[in-house]
């Protein structure tokens, strides 16, 4: 088999698969990193989204190989190392922008691509951005609510629905 | 899915070496082909990836005020980098399914794909496009052959697509919220020749173009209340052939007063 190095949450890690292997199993499986969700394992539902070289990209619907000497970042790197969540995952705490927590990982990997590109989106272009990311709980509106206060931007008169 | 040996050239031409071997198959951005091969409905022996392939990506004016798009060029690229010179292409790339989805898929695969409904190849046909492969130049005209079905030969790698800029265009996609995919979708474009109406997402024979309203506008009649036939359109769970038929008429329409 085939070792496949990649730089993943500024790490340099390297295990050995099959060229058949998907990068969510190879980061879940080979890497331990089970951060990133599967949840369908066709490309609709975005649980498994993570960052190659800086895009967003579903790493069910990629191959380990094809990100062989990239950079890769999953929710694992997103806050910081004394575990502190970053200000993308403090909004979603603090606007209950979760429930079961299953689509999350996909969802704030999704809006910190979305932030990076559009630091200040109005609220259709957050809605717009997620639109490749399916929640069977939340009804979106908190999560929506919250990408938009990591933003900056006043959310206080958006009512909690 | 089957296991496969894995190629990743750094040239067409290595590329095309690779594909030779028996039951090799190329690897777009993988959105279509990975799903198809968790399927297992395709177990090719070898993928050659023509993702590290720098000579079919990108998006380039070329001296005749055409628009050349590498093979290998992301949805996303093209949104970005098209805006400029072809706005109504830069919009349908940017509407193909999400932004993840768009940073992987490329035009190249979405046309040697062929789906019924996908956005592309009414974008291709409806600009009379030029798909330049490995070998030869194809008209899109004599491109398209129906479902799943183009005239690319095996191992033939489309590298990269010339497109005519009109001097307007409007990309209708009437949305299938579940795969994000166009339920029925129409690209119409009108060039000093003429207007070129593309329909995709509609007929059991794939894109094709609505010549009957290309002719009606030629000679200045309007498409009001008008319609392809519903036989031959596609009938499933989300539409009837009569729905698709009225669709057509009604995106075309639009497109023309979205460009009006
Ligand atoms: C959730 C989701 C939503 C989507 N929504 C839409 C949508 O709204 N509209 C739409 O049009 N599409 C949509 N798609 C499809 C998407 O656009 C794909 O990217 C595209 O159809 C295939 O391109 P690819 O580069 O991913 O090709 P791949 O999946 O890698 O390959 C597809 C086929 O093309 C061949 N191939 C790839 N590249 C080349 C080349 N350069 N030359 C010759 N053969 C090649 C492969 O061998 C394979 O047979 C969606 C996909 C997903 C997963
Ligand atoms: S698990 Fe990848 S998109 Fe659903
Ligand atoms: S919080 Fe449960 S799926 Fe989104």
């Amino acid at each position: 088999m085939p070792e496949i190095n990649m730089v993943v949450n500024g790490r340099s890690m390297r295990a050995e698969a099959e060229p058949r292997a998907l990068l969510s199993d190879f980061l879940r499986e080979d890497l331990s990193l089970t951060g990133t969700h599967v949840g369908c394992d066709t490309g609709q539902c975005g649980a498994c989204v993570v960052h190659v070289d800086g895009v967003a990209v579903k790493s069910c619907n990629m191959l380990a190989v094809e990100a062989a000497g990239c950079e890769v970042s999953t929710i694992e790197g997103q806050a910081g190392p004394d575990g502190t969540l970053n200000a993308l995952q403090q909004a979603f705490q603090d606007h209950h922008g979760l429930q079961c927590g299953f689509c999350t990982p996909g969802m704030v990997m999704s809006a910190a691509a979305l932030l990076k590109e559009n630091p200040t989106p109005s609220e259709a272009e957050v809605r717009a951005h997620l639109e490749g990311n399916l929640c069977r709980c939340t009804g979106y509106h908190n999560i929506v609510k919250a990408i938009l206060a990591a933003s900056g931007q006043d959310v206080s008169g958006i009512a909690a629905e | 899915m089957y296991n496969f040996e894995f190629e990743r050239p750094g040239s067409v031409a290595e590329a095309v070496a690779a594909l030779k071997s028996e039951e090799a198959q190329a690897l777009g951005g993988g959105q279509t082909l990975i799903p198809t091969l968790k399927q297992r409905l395709a177990a090719p022996a070898k993928l050659v990836s023509l993702g590290g392939i720098a000579e079919m990506k990108g998006v380039c004016l070329n001296d005749d005020g055409s628009l050349s798009i590498g093979g290998g060029t992301t949805h996303a690229e093209v949104a970005r980098a098209a805006a400029a010179h072809y706005p109504a292409l830069a919009a349908l790339a940017g509407g193909i399914g999400d932004p993840a989805v768009r940073n992987r898929g490329t035009i190249g695969g979405s046309l040697a794909n062929n789906d019924p409904s996908a956005c592309y190849p009414s974008a291709a046909l409806g600009s009379g496009a030029t798909i330049v492969t490995d070998r030869r130049e194809i008209a899109a005209d004599d491109y398209f052959q129906g479902l799943f079905t183009t005239a690319l030969d095996e191992g033939e790698i489309i590298t990269s697509v010339r497109f005519p800029v009109p001097e307007k265009a409007n990309y209708q996609k009437f949305l299938q919220p579940a795969s994000r995919f166009a339920l029925v979708g129409v690209f119409v474009a009108h060039y000093a020749g003429g207007t070129r109406i593309a329909v995709t997402g509609a007929s059991e024979d794939g894109v094709f173009r609505w010549s009957a309203a290309e002719e009606a506008l030629a000679s200045g009649a309007a498409l009001d209340g008008m319609a392809p036939e519903a036989d031959g359109m596609i009938a499933d769970l989300h539409g009837t052939k009569a729905y698709r038929a009225h669709l057509t008429g009604v995106l075309t329409r639009r497109a023309l007063q979205a460009m009006a």
